[in-house]
C-alpha cells in the first residue's frame, strides 16, 4: 500500500500532506497507551512539529511541510520512540467526578438501558462502579477518552450526531464513555451530567484531567 | 457574522484544542502583508455578511477574500481618515472577507492566539462574534510601510471549485460525484450532500484527525473537518484536503457545488510551495 511503512512496534501512515499517523496497535491496549503517554511530550518538541494528537493506540503528528517532510518526521519519531521506551511515567492521580444520572441531564439513559437489556439503575450502578483510565484528551478541549467501562453497558453511537451536547454531559459511545467539557456536537448517548469544569482556558493547565489519570464517577442525586 | 482571527493556536491538540484561526488563511496573510503587518496579525473575518466599521484615527487597511461589495477597493492597501467608515455588504460569491488594519486588531491572547474559537467561547473579542457597538483596539503601527503593490486574488478559481485531496488508499467514490455544501456547515466542519458513500464497515478506533480530513459518518454523507475541528475522531476517513486548498474551503458557502480530485502528496506540496511563492511575491 502506498504511504504506509512499518518499523518494529510502530506503523506509519501519511495521513495528509502535513501529517503522519503513528499506529502502535489496532486495538486498545495498556502497552500501546504507555507508548502514547511516553512519546507524546517528546514529539511535541520535535523539529517542524506543530501539533500532536494522542489517541488510544496512535498519535497523529501535524507538521509544517515547508520546514520538514514526512520522512524526516518519521525518522525523528522512530528515534524518539526508542528513547520513549526508557522514559519514566508520572504517578497516576485519581480524580472523582460527581454525576447526576438520567432525567433531563441524561436523556439517553433509558435507551441505553433498553439497548443493553438492563434497568436504568443497573446502568448507573455499573457506570459509577468502575474505575476508568484517561487514555487521552481529544475531540474537544479537555474531553477525556476513558477506558474501563463494563462492556455490558456498551451502546452504539447515534446514527446522526446531535448538533449540540451540553457541557458536562456524561455519555456512552460504543464501548467508550466520556464527559463533554464544552457544549459541542456529539454522537454519543448522554446518560448524565457533572457540574465540574473540565476545561477552563484561564487555568494553567486549562484542563482538569490529564492523560494517564484515573477517574471515578460518583452518583450525585437520584434518577 | 464577524470574528477576530489570526493564524490560530497550534500546539494544544494533545489537550483536545484544535488550532482554529482564519478559515481562509491565505486571504488573511495577504491582507496583512498589504497593510505592512506580520502575516499572522489578527484581523476581522466576515462570514457571508459584513458590517460597517468606523475608524477613530487614521489607519491603513486592506480588504481581501470574497467580494462583499465594500466601500473601498479590495486587494490593495487603503488609507482611511478619522471618522471614516468602511462598509461591507453581503458576499456576492465566496463566503469570507478579511479586514486587516495596520498594527493588527488587539485582543488578549488566549493560549498564544487572538483567534476566536466560537464553539468554546475562547479567544477573540470576548470569545464571541462581534456585535453592533463593539469597540476594538488596534496595535501599535508597524514600522514597515504598507505594500504599494496590488495583491491580486489567489489564482485557481474554478467553478464549481475543484478541491484537491490526498488519500493513503483511494478516494474514487468521493472524486466521481458532484457534492453540495449543506447549510449546517460551519467553522468546525463542512457538511456535504451527495450520493451516500460506503460506510467502510468495521470497528474504527478513535484516532487523531488532521485539518481537512474527509470523514464518513454512518449516514454516508462526508464531513470535511475544518479550522475548529475536533482533534480526534472515530469515523472512517477516506481522504484529506491538501494544504494549498484550505483557503478554497474557507470560501465555500451553503449550496455551493464542489468536486474533488485526488493527487499525490508530492503534487500537493508543489502546489503549496507555488502558493507560498505567490504570497511572498507581494512584498
Amino acid at each position: 500500500m502506498v504511504g504506509v511503512s512499518q518499523s518494529p512496534g510502530m506503523r506509519v501512515v501519511d495521513s495528509s500532506d502535513r501529517s503522519l499517523l503513528l499506529v502502535f496497535d489496532d486495538r486498545i491496549s495498556l502497552a500501546a497507551h504507555r507508548d502514547v503517554l511516553r512519546l507524546t511530550p517528546l514529539l511535541r518538541s520535535a523539529h517542524g512539529v506543530t501539533n500532536v494528537h494522542p489517541a488510544y493506540a496512535s498519535i497523529l503528528v501535524d507538521f509544517d511541510p515547508l520546514r520538514t517532510g514526512h520522512r524526516d518526521v518519521e525518522r525523528a519519531a522512530e528515534e524518539l520512540f526508542e528513547q520513549a521506551v526508557a522514559a519514566p511515567l508520572l504517578q497516576p492521580r485519581t480524580v472523582e467526578v460527581p454525576v447526576e444520572y438520567g432525567g433531563e441531564y441524561g436523556p439517553d439513559l433509558e435507551t441505553v438501558a433498553a439497548l443493553t437489556g438492563h434497568t436504568p439503575d443497573e446502568v448507573v450502578d455499573m457506570h459509577s462502579g468502575a474505575e476508568y483510565l484517561v487514555y487521552f484528551l481529544g475531540f474537544s478541549p479537555g474531553f477525556p477518552y476513558l477506558g474501563g467501562m463494563p462492556e455490558s453497558i456498551a451502546a452504539p453511537r447515534l446514527e446522526t450526531p446531535r448538533r449540540r451536547v451540553p457541557a458536562g454531559s456524561v455519555a456512552i459511545g460504543g464501548r467508550q464513555t466520556g464527559v463533554y467539557p464544552v457544549a459541542s456536537p456529539g454522537g454519543w448517548r448522554i446518560i448524565g451530567r457533572t457540574p465540574l469544569r473540565l476545561f477552563d482556558p484561564a487555568a494553567d493547565p486549562p484542563v482538569l484531567l490529564r492523560m494517564g489519570d484515573h477517574v471515578r464517577f460518583v452518583v450525585k442525586g437520584s434518577i | 457574522m464577524t470574528t477576530v482571527q489570526d493564524l490560530g493556536r497550534p500546539g494544544y491538540a494533545h489537550l483536545g484544542i484544535s488550532a482554529s484561526g482564519a478559515a481562509d488563511a491565505l486571504s488573511l496573510r495577504t491582507g496583512n502583508l498589504l497593510v505592512g503587518n506580520a502575516e499572522g496579525a489578527a484581523a476581522l473575518e466576515m462570514t457571508l455578511a459584513g458590517g460597517t466599521f468606523e475608524f477613530e484615527s487614521r489607519a491603513v487597511v486592506a480588504l481581501t477574500g470574497a467580494d462583499f461589495e465594500a466601500s473601498i477597493p479590495m486587494w490593495t492597501a487603503a488609507w482611511v481618515k478619522p471618522g471614516e467608515q468602511v462598509r461591507c455588504g453581503h458576499a456576492r460569491s465566496g463566503a469570507r472577507c478579511y479586514l486587516c488594519v495596520n498594527g493588527g486588531i488587539e485582543v488578549p491572547l488566549v493560549l498564544g492566539s487572538a483567534s476566536t474559537h466560537l464553539l468554546t467561547g475562547l479567544g477573540g473579542y470576548e470569545g464571541r462574534a462581534l456585535k453592533r457597538g463593539d469597540v476594538l483596539a488596534c496595535g501599535a503601527r508597524t514600522l514597515r510601510a504598507a505594500s504599494p503593490l496590488l495583491g491580486t486574488p489567489p489564482p485557481d478559481q474554478d467553478s464549481p471549485p475543484i478541491i484537491h485531496v490526498t488519500s493513503p488508499t483511494n478516494a474514487q467514490a468521493l472524486c466521481h460525484a458532484l457534492w453540495e455544501v449543506r447549510p449546517d456547515s460551519d467553522r468546525m466542519g463542512l457538511r456535504l450532500r451527495g450520493p451516500a458513500l460506503d460506510r467502510h464497515t468495521g470497528h474504527m478506533l478513535t484516532e487523531g484527525v488532521p485539518l481537512g480530513a474527509v470523514q464518513v459518518p454512518p449516514d454516508g454523507q462526508p464531513i470535511i473537518l475544518f479550522v475548529e475541528h475536533q482533534t480526534t475522531g472515530g469515523y472512517p476517513k477516506i481522504a484529506n484536503v491538501i494544504s494549498a486548498d484550505f483557503h478554497a474551503l474557507g470560501q465555500l458557502r451553503p449550496r455551493d457545488q464542489v468536486r474533488f480530485e485526488q493527487i499525490s502528496i508530492d503534487a500537493a506540496l508543489t502546489l503549496l510551495r507555488a502558493q507560498e511563492d505567490w504570497l511572498h511575491s507581494l512584498v
